[in-house]
Protein backbone atom coordinates (compact mmCIF):
# COMPACT_ATOMS: atom_id res chain seq x y z
CA UNK A 1 0.00 0.00 0.00
CA UNK A 2 1.30 3.38 -0.95
CA UNK A 3 0.10 6.98 -0.82
CA UNK A 4 0.80 8.65 -4.14
CA UNK A 5 0.89 12.46 -3.94
CA UNK A 6 0.93 14.39 -7.18
CA UNK A 7 1.27 18.18 -7.33
CA UNK A 8 0.29 19.43 -10.79
CA UNK A 9 -0.77 22.52 -12.72
CA UNK A 10 -4.42 23.38 -12.00
CA UNK A 11 -5.13 23.73 -15.71
CA UNK A 12 -4.00 20.10 -16.18
CA UNK A 13 -6.04 18.73 -13.28
CA UNK A 14 -8.90 17.63 -15.51
CA UNK A 15 -6.49 15.82 -17.82
CA UNK A 16 -5.04 14.00 -14.80
CA UNK A 17 -8.52 12.99 -13.63
CA UNK A 18 -9.27 11.63 -17.09
CA UNK A 19 -5.99 9.69 -17.17
CA UNK A 20 -6.61 8.24 -13.69
CA UNK A 21 -10.10 7.23 -14.73
CA UNK A 22 -8.76 5.46 -17.81
CA UNK A 23 -6.12 3.69 -15.67
CA UNK A 24 -8.97 2.50 -13.44
CA UNK A 25 -7.49 4.20 -10.41
CA UNK A 26 -10.44 5.10 -8.22
CA UNK A 27 -10.46 6.89 -4.90
CA UNK A 28 -8.85 10.29 -5.32
CA UNK A 29 -8.65 13.40 -3.16
CA UNK A 30 -7.90 16.72 -4.74
CA UNK A 31 -7.05 20.03 -3.09
CA UNK A 32 -5.85 23.45 -4.13
CA UNK A 33 -2.42 24.35 -2.84
CA UNK A 34 0.12 27.05 -3.52
CA UNK A 35 3.74 26.31 -4.06
CA UNK A 36 6.98 27.16 -5.72
CA UNK A 37 9.07 24.73 -7.69
CA UNK A 38 11.75 26.87 -9.32
CA UNK A 39 9.72 28.14 -12.27
CA UNK A 40 9.97 31.74 -13.49
CA UNK A 41 7.88 34.17 -11.48
CA UNK A 42 4.81 35.62 -13.16
CA UNK A 43 4.47 39.40 -13.00
CA UNK A 44 1.11 41.10 -12.44
CA UNK A 45 0.32 44.80 -12.31
CA UNK A 46 -2.55 46.46 -10.46
CA UNK A 47 -2.56 50.23 -11.06
CA UNK A 48 0.87 51.34 -9.78
CA UNK A 49 1.60 48.14 -7.93
CA UNK A 50 3.70 45.50 -9.65
CA UNK A 51 4.03 42.12 -8.01
CA UNK A 52 5.88 38.90 -8.71
CA UNK A 53 3.71 35.93 -8.01
CA UNK A 54 6.15 33.80 -6.02
CA UNK A 55 3.67 31.08 -5.17
CA UNK A 56 1.84 29.49 -8.06
CA UNK A 57 -1.55 27.83 -7.72
CA UNK A 58 -1.20 24.06 -7.91
CA UNK A 59 -3.52 21.13 -7.55
CA UNK A 60 -2.57 18.32 -5.18
CA UNK A 61 -3.81 14.80 -5.76
CA UNK A 62 -3.71 12.22 -2.96
CA UNK A 63 -4.27 8.65 -4.07
CA UNK A 64 -4.05 5.66 -1.71
CA UNK A 65 -3.46 2.49 -3.77
CA UNK A 66 -2.48 -1.12 -3.43
CA UNK A 67 1.01 -1.94 -4.72
CA UNK A 68 -0.01 -3.09 -8.21
CA UNK A 69 -1.72 0.28 -8.83
CA UNK A 70 1.26 2.44 -7.86
CA UNK A 71 2.82 2.46 -11.33
CA UNK A 72 -0.47 3.03 -13.21
CA UNK A 73 -1.22 5.97 -10.89
CA UNK A 74 2.21 7.48 -11.49
CA UNK A 75 1.89 6.99 -15.24
CA UNK A 76 -1.51 8.62 -15.27
CA UNK A 77 -0.27 11.62 -13.30
CA UNK A 78 2.68 12.04 -15.68
CA UNK A 79 0.58 11.62 -18.82
CA UNK A 80 -2.11 14.00 -17.67
CA UNK A 81 0.07 16.70 -16.17
CA UNK A 82 3.09 16.96 -18.46
CA UNK A 83 3.50 20.02 -20.71
CA UNK A 84 7.30 19.96 -20.93
CA UNK A 85 7.65 23.41 -19.38
CA UNK A 86 9.15 24.16 -15.98
CA UNK A 87 6.40 23.98 -13.36
CA UNK A 88 4.73 20.72 -14.35
CA UNK A 89 4.94 19.51 -10.75
CA UNK A 90 6.16 16.54 -8.70
CA UNK A 91 5.02 13.10 -7.62
CA UNK A 92 5.85 11.67 -4.19
CA UNK A 93 5.21 8.06 -3.18
CA UNK A 94 5.03 7.30 0.53
CA UNK A 95 4.56 3.93 2.26
CA UNK A 96 1.15 3.70 3.85
CA UNK A 97 0.99 2.15 7.29
CA UNK A 98 -2.73 1.66 7.63
CA UNK A 99 -5.99 2.47 5.89
CA UNK A 100 -9.53 2.10 7.23
CA UNK A 101 -12.82 2.37 5.40
CA UNK A 102 -15.01 4.23 7.88
CA UNK A 103 -18.34 2.84 6.69
CA UNK A 104 -17.48 -0.85 7.16
CA UNK A 105 -14.40 -0.83 9.35
CA UNK A 106 -12.49 -2.74 6.64
CA UNK A 107 -8.81 -2.01 6.85
CA UNK A 108 -5.71 -1.94 4.67
CA UNK A 109 -5.92 -3.71 1.28
CA UNK A 110 -9.70 -4.02 1.42
CA UNK A 111 -10.05 -0.38 2.38
CA UNK A 112 -8.20 0.94 -0.68
CA UNK A 113 -9.94 -1.44 -3.09
CA UNK A 114 -12.89 0.27 -4.74
CA UNK A 115 -16.32 -1.07 -3.88
CA UNK A 116 -17.33 -3.45 -6.67
CA UNK A 117 -20.85 -2.52 -7.55
CA UNK B 1 -36.45 53.97 -35.41
CA UNK B 2 -39.69 55.23 -36.75
CA UNK B 3 -40.02 57.18 -39.91
CA UNK B 4 -41.06 60.36 -38.25
CA UNK B 5 -43.49 62.70 -39.93
CA UNK B 6 -41.67 65.87 -40.87
CA UNK B 7 -43.71 68.57 -39.20
CA UNK B 8 -41.68 71.59 -40.11
CA UNK B 9 -38.89 72.13 -42.59
CA UNK B 10 -36.61 73.68 -39.99
CA UNK B 11 -37.24 71.58 -36.87
CA UNK B 12 -36.79 73.33 -33.58
CA UNK B 13 -35.13 71.89 -30.54
CA UNK B 14 -37.55 70.65 -27.92
CA UNK B 15 -36.09 70.89 -24.42
CA UNK B 16 -38.15 67.99 -23.06
CA UNK B 17 -37.07 65.70 -25.88
CA UNK B 18 -33.45 66.76 -25.48
CA UNK B 19 -33.49 66.16 -21.71
CA UNK B 20 -34.86 62.66 -22.19
CA UNK B 21 -32.40 61.81 -24.96
CA UNK B 22 -29.44 62.94 -22.81
CA UNK B 23 -30.57 60.48 -20.15
CA UNK B 24 -31.39 57.75 -22.68
CA UNK B 25 -27.91 58.01 -24.21
CA UNK B 26 -26.30 57.54 -20.80
CA UNK B 27 -28.62 54.59 -20.11
CA UNK B 28 -27.63 52.84 -23.32
CA UNK B 29 -23.91 53.42 -22.72
CA UNK B 30 -24.34 51.76 -19.32
CA UNK B 31 -25.64 48.66 -21.07
CA UNK B 32 -22.17 47.81 -22.36
CA UNK B 33 -20.48 47.44 -18.94
CA UNK B 34 -23.69 45.69 -17.84
CA UNK B 35 -23.20 43.26 -20.72
CA UNK B 36 -19.60 42.84 -19.55
CA UNK B 37 -20.89 41.81 -16.13
CA UNK B 38 -23.47 39.47 -17.66
CA UNK B 39 -20.88 37.81 -19.89
CA UNK B 40 -18.19 37.72 -17.17
CA UNK B 41 -20.49 35.74 -14.91
CA UNK B 42 -21.15 33.20 -17.66
CA UNK B 43 -17.48 32.31 -18.26
CA UNK B 44 -14.97 30.48 -16.07
CA UNK B 45 -13.28 32.52 -13.34
CA UNK B 46 -9.91 32.52 -15.13
CA UNK B 47 -11.45 34.48 -18.03
CA UNK B 48 -13.53 36.98 -16.05
CA UNK B 49 -11.48 40.09 -16.74
CA UNK B 50 -10.78 39.32 -20.39
CA UNK B 51 -14.48 38.81 -21.05
CA UNK B 52 -15.39 42.08 -19.35
CA UNK B 53 -12.52 43.86 -21.11
CA UNK B 54 -13.86 42.86 -24.53
CA UNK B 55 -16.92 45.00 -23.74
CA UNK B 56 -14.82 47.86 -22.38
CA UNK B 57 -12.60 47.54 -25.46
CA UNK B 58 -15.67 47.86 -27.69
CA UNK B 59 -16.50 51.20 -26.03
CA UNK B 60 -13.00 52.45 -26.79
CA UNK B 61 -12.67 51.22 -30.35
CA UNK B 62 -16.23 51.38 -31.68
CA UNK B 63 -16.78 54.75 -29.99
CA UNK B 64 -13.81 56.32 -31.75
CA UNK B 65 -14.43 54.64 -35.10
CA UNK B 66 -18.08 55.72 -34.98
CA UNK B 67 -17.14 59.36 -34.51
CA UNK B 68 -14.46 59.23 -37.20
CA UNK B 69 -16.33 57.41 -39.99
CA UNK B 70 -19.07 55.03 -38.88
CA UNK B 71 -21.67 57.68 -38.16
CA UNK B 72 -21.17 59.30 -41.55
CA UNK B 73 -21.51 56.01 -43.44
CA UNK B 74 -24.67 55.17 -41.54
CA UNK B 75 -26.45 58.51 -41.39
CA UNK B 76 -25.21 60.85 -44.12
CA UNK B 77 -27.58 61.05 -47.07
CA UNK B 78 -30.14 58.63 -48.41
CA UNK B 79 -27.96 56.43 -50.60
CA UNK B 80 -29.59 53.07 -51.05
CA UNK B 81 -26.72 50.86 -49.84
CA UNK B 82 -24.41 53.12 -47.86
CA UNK B 83 -24.31 56.69 -46.57
CA UNK B 84 -21.89 59.42 -47.56
CA UNK B 85 -18.73 60.94 -46.18
CA UNK B 86 -20.23 64.32 -45.26
CA UNK B 87 -20.08 63.71 -41.52
CA UNK B 88 -16.59 62.19 -41.41
CA UNK B 89 -14.83 63.28 -38.23
CA UNK B 90 -18.16 64.78 -37.06
CA UNK B 91 -17.92 67.49 -39.72
CA UNK B 92 -21.23 69.41 -39.79
CA UNK B 93 -22.60 67.50 -36.81
CA UNK B 94 -23.75 70.45 -34.74
CA UNK B 95 -26.57 71.59 -32.48
CA UNK B 96 -28.93 72.03 -35.43
CA UNK B 97 -31.37 69.10 -35.36
CA UNK B 98 -31.42 66.43 -38.04
CA UNK B 99 -34.44 66.56 -40.28
CA UNK B 100 -37.40 65.01 -38.50
CA UNK B 101 -35.93 65.25 -35.01
CA UNK B 102 -36.17 67.85 -32.27
CA UNK B 103 -32.89 67.18 -30.50
CA UNK B 104 -29.38 68.45 -31.28
CA UNK B 105 -27.73 66.53 -34.11
CA UNK B 106 -24.68 66.01 -31.89
CA UNK B 107 -26.83 64.24 -29.30
CA UNK B 108 -28.45 62.10 -32.02
CA UNK B 109 -24.96 61.03 -33.06
CA UNK B 110 -23.98 60.15 -29.47
CA UNK B 111 -27.17 58.12 -28.95
CA UNK B 112 -26.46 56.16 -32.14
CA UNK B 113 -22.82 55.69 -31.05
CA UNK B 114 -23.93 53.80 -27.95
CA UNK B 115 -25.86 51.41 -30.22
CA UNK B 116 -22.81 50.69 -32.36
CA UNK B 117 -20.74 50.10 -29.22
CA UNK B 118 -23.03 47.58 -27.58
CA UNK B 119 -23.60 45.72 -30.84
CA UNK B 120 -19.87 45.21 -31.30
CA UNK B 121 -19.59 44.15 -27.65
CA UNK B 122 -22.39 41.61 -28.13
CA UNK B 123 -20.42 39.74 -30.79
CA UNK B 124 -17.65 39.05 -28.25
CA UNK B 125 -19.97 36.52 -26.61
CA UNK B 126 -19.22 34.11 -29.44
CA UNK B 127 -15.45 34.13 -29.00
CA UNK B 128 -14.78 34.60 -25.27
CA UNK B 129 -12.26 32.42 -23.42
CA UNK B 130 -10.04 31.97 -26.49
CA UNK B 131 -9.81 34.95 -28.87
CA UNK B 132 -6.73 37.16 -28.39
CA UNK B 133 -7.45 40.67 -27.15
CA UNK B 134 -5.50 42.59 -29.80
CA UNK B 135 -7.10 40.92 -32.83
CA UNK B 136 -10.49 41.34 -31.15
CA UNK B 137 -10.02 45.11 -30.98
CA UNK B 138 -9.01 45.23 -34.65
CA UNK B 139 -12.05 43.11 -35.46
CA UNK B 140 -14.32 45.58 -33.61
CA UNK B 141 -12.88 48.51 -35.57
CA UNK B 142 -13.43 46.86 -38.96
CA UNK B 143 -16.72 45.16 -38.08
CA UNK B 144 -18.37 48.34 -36.80
CA UNK B 145 -17.74 49.94 -40.22
CA UNK B 146 -18.27 46.99 -42.56
CA UNK B 147 -21.27 45.44 -40.84
CA UNK B 148 -22.86 47.74 -38.28
CA UNK B 149 -22.73 51.03 -40.20
CA UNK B 150 -24.10 49.38 -43.33
CA UNK B 151 -27.01 47.69 -41.55
CA UNK B 152 -27.74 50.86 -39.57
CA UNK B 153 -27.88 52.80 -42.83
CA UNK B 154 -30.26 50.28 -44.39
CA UNK B 155 -32.68 50.37 -41.47
CA UNK B 156 -32.24 53.78 -39.78
CA UNK B 157 -30.27 56.05 -42.09
CA UNK B 158 -32.58 56.12 -45.10
CA UNK B 159 -31.15 53.11 -46.91
CA UNK B 160 -33.09 50.67 -49.05
CA UNK B 161 -34.85 48.74 -46.27
CA UNK B 162 -36.19 51.87 -44.56
CA UNK B 163 -37.10 53.41 -47.93
CA UNK B 164 -38.91 50.22 -48.90
CA UNK B 165 -41.12 50.39 -45.84
CA UNK B 166 -39.46 47.93 -43.46
CA UNK B 167 -40.14 48.95 -39.87
CA UNK B 168 -37.51 48.60 -37.14
CA UNK B 169 -38.07 50.70 -34.05
CA UNK B 170 -34.87 50.30 -32.04
CA UNK B 171 -32.55 48.02 -33.94
CA UNK B 172 -33.84 44.52 -34.59
CA UNK B 173 -31.94 44.67 -37.88
CA UNK B 174 -28.51 46.20 -37.16
CA UNK B 175 -28.23 45.47 -33.43
CA UNK B 176 -29.96 42.17 -32.77
CA UNK B 177 -29.82 40.25 -36.06
CA UNK B 178 -26.55 42.00 -36.92
CA UNK B 179 -24.84 40.80 -33.75
CA UNK B 180 -26.49 37.38 -33.59
CA UNK B 181 -25.62 36.17 -37.05
CA UNK B 182 -22.17 37.77 -36.92
CA UNK B 183 -21.61 35.86 -33.68
CA UNK B 184 -22.36 32.59 -35.45
CA UNK B 185 -19.81 33.41 -38.16
CA UNK B 186 -17.21 34.46 -35.56
CA UNK B 187 -17.67 31.24 -33.60
CA UNK B 188 -17.18 29.19 -36.77
CA UNK B 189 -14.02 31.02 -37.87
CA UNK B 190 -12.35 31.28 -34.45
CA UNK B 191 -13.30 27.71 -33.59
CA UNK B 192 -14.41 25.99 -30.41
CA UNK B 193 -12.64 26.26 -27.07
CA UNK B 194 -10.19 23.39 -26.63
CA UNK B 195 -12.22 21.80 -23.82
CA UNK B 196 -15.60 22.32 -25.51
CA UNK B 197 -17.53 19.07 -25.63
CA UNK B 198 -14.95 17.34 -23.40
CA UNK B 199 -15.38 19.08 -20.06
CA UNK B 200 -18.23 20.83 -18.31
CA UNK B 201 -17.59 24.55 -18.87
CA UNK B 202 -19.79 26.24 -16.29
CA UNK B 203 -20.72 29.84 -15.47
CA UNK B 204 -18.55 30.90 -12.54
CA UNK B 205 -20.82 33.50 -10.94
CA UNK B 206 -24.59 33.40 -11.42
CA UNK B 207 -25.00 36.60 -9.39
CA UNK B 208 -23.01 38.59 -11.96
CA UNK B 209 -25.27 37.15 -14.64
CA UNK B 210 -28.44 38.24 -12.82
CA UNK B 211 -27.06 41.65 -11.90
CA UNK B 212 -25.85 42.18 -15.47
CA UNK B 213 -29.26 41.20 -16.86
CA UNK B 214 -30.99 43.57 -14.46
CA UNK B 215 -28.75 46.47 -15.44
CA UNK B 216 -29.24 45.64 -19.12
CA UNK B 217 -33.01 45.73 -18.69
CA UNK B 218 -32.72 49.10 -16.91
CA UNK B 219 -30.58 50.46 -19.75
CA UNK B 220 -32.97 49.02 -22.33
CA UNK B 221 -35.60 51.58 -21.27
CA UNK B 222 -33.25 54.17 -22.75
CA UNK B 223 -32.49 51.96 -25.73
CA UNK B 224 -36.12 51.42 -26.75
CA UNK B 225 -37.66 54.45 -25.08
CA UNK B 226 -35.06 56.69 -26.70
CA UNK B 227 -35.52 55.31 -30.18
CA UNK B 228 -38.46 57.63 -30.83
CA UNK B 229 -36.03 60.56 -30.28
CA UNK B 230 -38.72 62.33 -28.32
CA UNK B 231 -41.04 62.09 -25.37
CA UNK B 232 -43.94 61.45 -27.75
CA UNK B 233 -46.34 58.55 -28.01
CA UNK B 234 -44.03 56.08 -29.84
CA UNK B 235 -41.40 56.51 -27.12
CA UNK B 236 -43.92 56.00 -24.34
CA UNK B 237 -45.32 52.92 -26.08
CA UNK B 238 -41.86 51.43 -26.58
CA UNK B 239 -40.90 52.27 -22.99
CA UNK B 240 -43.94 50.52 -21.53
CA UNK B 241 -43.60 47.55 -23.88
CA UNK B 242 -40.01 47.19 -22.62
CA UNK B 243 -41.55 46.44 -19.24
CA UNK B 244 -44.33 44.13 -20.42
CA UNK B 245 -42.64 41.94 -23.03
CA UNK B 246 -39.70 40.70 -20.90
CA UNK B 247 -42.06 40.05 -17.98
CA UNK B 248 -44.07 37.70 -20.22
CA UNK B 249 -40.89 36.10 -21.55
CA UNK B 250 -39.79 35.45 -17.97
CA UNK B 251 -43.05 33.71 -17.10
CA UNK B 252 -42.95 31.48 -20.16
CA UNK B 253 -39.25 30.74 -19.55
CA UNK B 254 -40.12 29.66 -15.99
CA UNK B 255 -42.70 27.26 -17.42
CA UNK B 256 -40.30 25.88 -20.01
CA UNK B 257 -37.64 25.38 -17.33
CA UNK B 258 -40.20 23.59 -15.15
CA UNK B 259 -41.23 21.27 -17.96
CA UNK B 260 -37.66 20.51 -18.96
CA UNK B 261 -35.91 20.21 -15.61
CA UNK B 262 -38.62 20.51 -12.93
CA UNK B 263 -36.88 23.61 -11.57
CA UNK B 264 -36.90 27.30 -12.42
CA UNK B 265 -33.29 28.36 -12.97
CA UNK B 266 -31.70 31.73 -12.19
CA UNK B 267 -29.42 31.83 -15.20
CA UNK B 268 -32.43 30.88 -17.30
CA UNK B 269 -34.28 33.86 -15.85
CA UNK B 270 -31.40 36.20 -16.65
CA UNK B 271 -31.40 34.86 -20.20
CA UNK B 272 -35.17 35.37 -20.46
CA UNK B 273 -34.81 39.04 -19.51
CA UNK B 274 -32.38 39.56 -22.39
CA UNK B 275 -34.53 37.59 -24.84
CA UNK B 276 -37.64 39.57 -23.87
CA UNK B 277 -35.88 42.91 -24.27
CA UNK B 278 -34.54 41.84 -27.67
CA UNK B 279 -37.97 40.65 -28.83
CA UNK B 280 -39.54 44.04 -28.19
CA UNK B 281 -36.59 46.05 -29.56
CA UNK B 282 -37.73 46.13 -33.21
CA UNK B 283 -41.44 46.18 -32.42
CA UNK B 284 -41.54 48.48 -29.38
CA UNK B 285 -43.21 51.53 -30.89
CA UNK B 286 -45.34 49.67 -33.45
CA UNK B 287 -47.50 47.15 -31.59
CA UNK B 288 -50.09 47.49 -28.84
CA UNK B 289 -49.18 46.57 -25.24
CA UNK B 290 -51.42 43.52 -25.51
CA UNK B 291 -49.64 42.18 -28.58
CA UNK B 292 -46.29 43.07 -26.98
CA UNK B 293 -47.18 40.68 -24.16
CA UNK B 294 -48.07 37.98 -26.68
CA UNK B 295 -44.75 38.61 -28.43
CA UNK B 296 -42.89 38.10 -25.14
CA UNK B 297 -44.65 34.81 -24.52
CA UNK B 298 -44.53 33.36 -28.04
CA UNK B 299 -41.06 34.65 -28.85
CA UNK B 300 -39.58 32.80 -25.90
CA UNK B 301 -40.20 29.46 -27.61
CA UNK B 302 -37.76 29.56 -30.58
CA UNK B 303 -35.05 31.17 -28.44
CA UNK B 304 -35.41 28.59 -25.68
CA UNK B 305 -35.30 25.78 -28.23
CA UNK B 306 -32.15 27.23 -29.79
CA UNK B 307 -30.41 27.56 -26.42
CA UNK B 308 -31.20 23.95 -25.57
CA UNK B 309 -30.17 22.63 -28.97
CA UNK B 310 -27.00 24.64 -29.69
CA UNK B 311 -24.70 23.06 -27.02
CA UNK B 312 -25.41 19.65 -28.55
CA UNK B 313 -23.71 20.77 -31.74
CA UNK B 314 -20.02 21.24 -32.43
CA UNK B 315 -20.54 25.00 -32.76
CA UNK B 316 -19.11 26.72 -29.68
CA UNK B 317 -21.08 29.94 -30.02
CA UNK B 318 -20.20 30.30 -26.40
CA UNK B 319 -22.71 32.69 -24.83
CA UNK B 320 -25.58 32.04 -27.28
CA UNK B 321 -25.66 35.44 -28.94
CA UNK B 322 -27.41 33.85 -31.92
CA UNK B 323 -30.27 32.49 -29.81
CA UNK B 324 -30.73 35.47 -27.50
CA UNK B 325 -30.22 38.21 -30.11
CA UNK B 326 -30.31 36.77 -33.64
CA UNK B 327 -33.36 34.55 -33.27
CA UNK B 328 -35.18 36.94 -30.93
CA UNK B 329 -34.49 39.90 -33.25
CA UNK B 330 -35.67 37.84 -36.23
CA UNK B 331 -38.88 36.97 -34.38
CA UNK B 332 -39.51 40.58 -33.36
CA UNK B 333 -38.99 41.90 -36.88
CA UNK B 334 -41.47 39.39 -38.32
CA UNK B 335 -43.97 40.07 -35.51
CA UNK B 336 -44.22 43.69 -36.67
CA UNK B 337 -45.40 42.42 -40.04
CA UNK B 338 -48.15 40.44 -38.34
CA UNK B 339 -49.40 42.68 -35.54
CA UNK B 340 -48.33 46.27 -36.20
CA UNK B 341 -51.32 48.51 -35.56
CA UNK B 342 -51.93 51.86 -37.22
CA UNK B 343 -54.13 52.87 -34.32
CA UNK B 344 -51.13 52.60 -31.99
CA UNK B 345 -48.23 53.68 -34.21
CA UNK B 346 -49.79 56.03 -36.76
CA UNK B 347 -47.59 54.55 -39.52
CA UNK B 348 -48.72 51.13 -40.73
CA UNK B 349 -50.83 48.07 -40.02
CA UNK B 350 -49.62 44.48 -40.09
CA UNK B 351 -51.16 41.39 -41.68
CA UNK B 352 -53.71 40.82 -38.91
CA UNK B 353 -55.00 44.36 -39.36
CA UNK B 354 -55.34 43.94 -43.10
CA UNK B 355 -51.98 45.00 -44.50
CA UNK B 356 -50.24 41.91 -45.86
CA UNK B 357 -47.53 43.86 -47.66
CA UNK B 358 -46.00 44.93 -44.34
CA UNK B 359 -45.20 41.29 -43.60
CA UNK B 360 -43.42 41.10 -46.94
CA UNK B 361 -41.30 44.14 -46.08
CA UNK B 362 -40.41 42.63 -42.70
CA UNK B 363 -39.63 39.21 -44.16
CA UNK B 364 -37.25 40.79 -46.68
CA UNK B 365 -35.22 42.35 -43.86
CA UNK B 366 -35.36 39.10 -41.87
CA UNK B 367 -33.80 37.25 -44.80
CA UNK B 368 -31.25 39.74 -46.07
CA UNK B 369 -29.83 40.92 -42.73
CA UNK B 370 -28.69 37.50 -41.45
CA UNK B 371 -27.06 36.70 -44.79
CA UNK B 372 -25.19 40.02 -44.95
CA UNK B 373 -24.05 39.91 -41.31
CA UNK B 374 -22.92 36.29 -41.54
CA UNK B 375 -21.09 36.56 -44.85
CA UNK B 376 -19.31 39.84 -44.09
CA UNK B 377 -18.19 38.75 -40.62
CA UNK B 378 -17.04 35.37 -41.90
CA UNK B 379 -15.02 36.98 -44.68
CA UNK B 380 -13.59 39.67 -42.40
CA UNK B 381 -12.31 37.18 -39.82
CA UNK B 382 -10.96 34.83 -42.50
CA UNK B 383 -8.97 37.71 -44.00
CA UNK B 384 -7.75 38.81 -40.58
CA UNK B 385 -6.71 35.22 -39.93
CA UNK B 386 -4.30 35.42 -42.87
CA UNK B 387 -2.33 38.16 -41.12
CA UNK B 388 -2.55 37.23 -37.47
CA UNK B 389 -3.52 34.39 -35.18
CA UNK B 390 -7.03 35.08 -33.93
CA UNK B 391 -6.91 32.78 -30.94
CA UNK B 392 -4.62 32.07 -28.03
CA UNK B 393 -2.43 28.95 -27.90
CA UNK B 394 -3.75 25.85 -26.15
CA UNK B 395 -1.38 26.52 -23.25
CA UNK B 396 -2.56 30.11 -22.85
CA UNK B 397 -6.18 29.04 -23.11
CA UNK B 398 -5.60 26.50 -20.34
CA UNK B 399 -3.91 29.03 -18.05
CA UNK B 400 -6.70 31.54 -18.67
CA UNK B 401 -6.98 34.75 -20.64
CA UNK B 402 -6.87 37.06 -17.60
CA UNK B 403 -3.28 36.22 -16.67
CA UNK B 404 -2.09 35.70 -20.25
CA UNK B 405 -3.70 38.72 -21.96
CA UNK B 406 -3.88 41.23 -19.12
CA UNK B 407 -1.42 40.14 -16.42
CA UNK B 408 -4.13 40.35 -13.79
CA UNK B 409 -6.51 38.03 -12.01
CA UNK B 410 -10.15 38.72 -11.16
CA UNK B 411 -9.77 37.16 -7.75
CA UNK B 412 -6.12 37.55 -6.63
CA UNK B 413 -5.46 36.15 -3.18
CA UNK B 414 -2.30 38.19 -2.73
CA UNK B 415 -0.69 35.16 -1.09
CA UNK B 416 2.78 34.59 -2.37
CA UNK B 417 2.82 37.93 -4.22
CA UNK B 418 6.13 39.75 -3.79
CA UNK B 419 6.10 43.54 -4.19
CA UNK B 420 8.41 44.80 -6.93
CA UNK B 421 9.87 48.30 -6.47
CA UNK B 422 11.77 50.09 -9.23
CA UNK B 423 15.25 51.25 -8.15
CA UNK B 424 16.94 54.48 -9.26
CA UNK B 425 17.82 53.06 -12.68
CA UNK B 426 14.28 51.95 -13.28
CA UNK B 427 15.34 48.34 -12.84
CA UNK B 428 12.88 46.08 -11.09
CA UNK B 429 13.83 45.35 -7.52
CA UNK B 430 12.22 42.98 -5.06
CA UNK B 431 11.20 44.74 -1.86
CA UNK B 432 13.03 43.84 1.34
CA UNK B 433 10.50 41.81 3.32
CA UNK B 434 11.56 43.52 6.57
Amino acid sequence: MKLVIGIVRPEKANDVLEALYRAEVRGVSMSRVQGHGGELDRVETYRGTTVKVGLEDKTRFEIAVSDEFVQPAIDALCDGARTGEVGDGKIFVIPLERAVRIRTGESDQAAVTPVAK
Amino acid sequence: MSILPIAAAAAEIDTGDTAWMLVATALVLMMTPALGLFYAGLVRSKNTLNTFMMCIGAIAVAGVVWALIGYSLAFDGTGSLIGGLGYVGLNDVTFIPREGTTIPHLLFMAFQATFCIITAALVSGAVVERMRFGPFLIFVALWSVLVYSVLAHWSFGGGWLAAGGTLDFAGGIPVEMGSGFSALAAALVVGARKDYGRQALLPHNALYVLLGAGLLWFGWFGFNGGSGFSTGDPSVLAFVNTLLTPACTLLVWFLLDLIRGRKVTAIGAATAIIVGCVLITPAGGFISPGWAMVLGAVGALPCYAMIVWRPRTRVDETLDVLAAHGIAGFTGILFIGLFASLAWNGIADGLFFGNASQLGDQALAALVTPVYAFVMTYALLRVMGLFTSLRASQHDEAVGMDVVQHGEEAYPSGEGAILVLPDADGEALVADPR
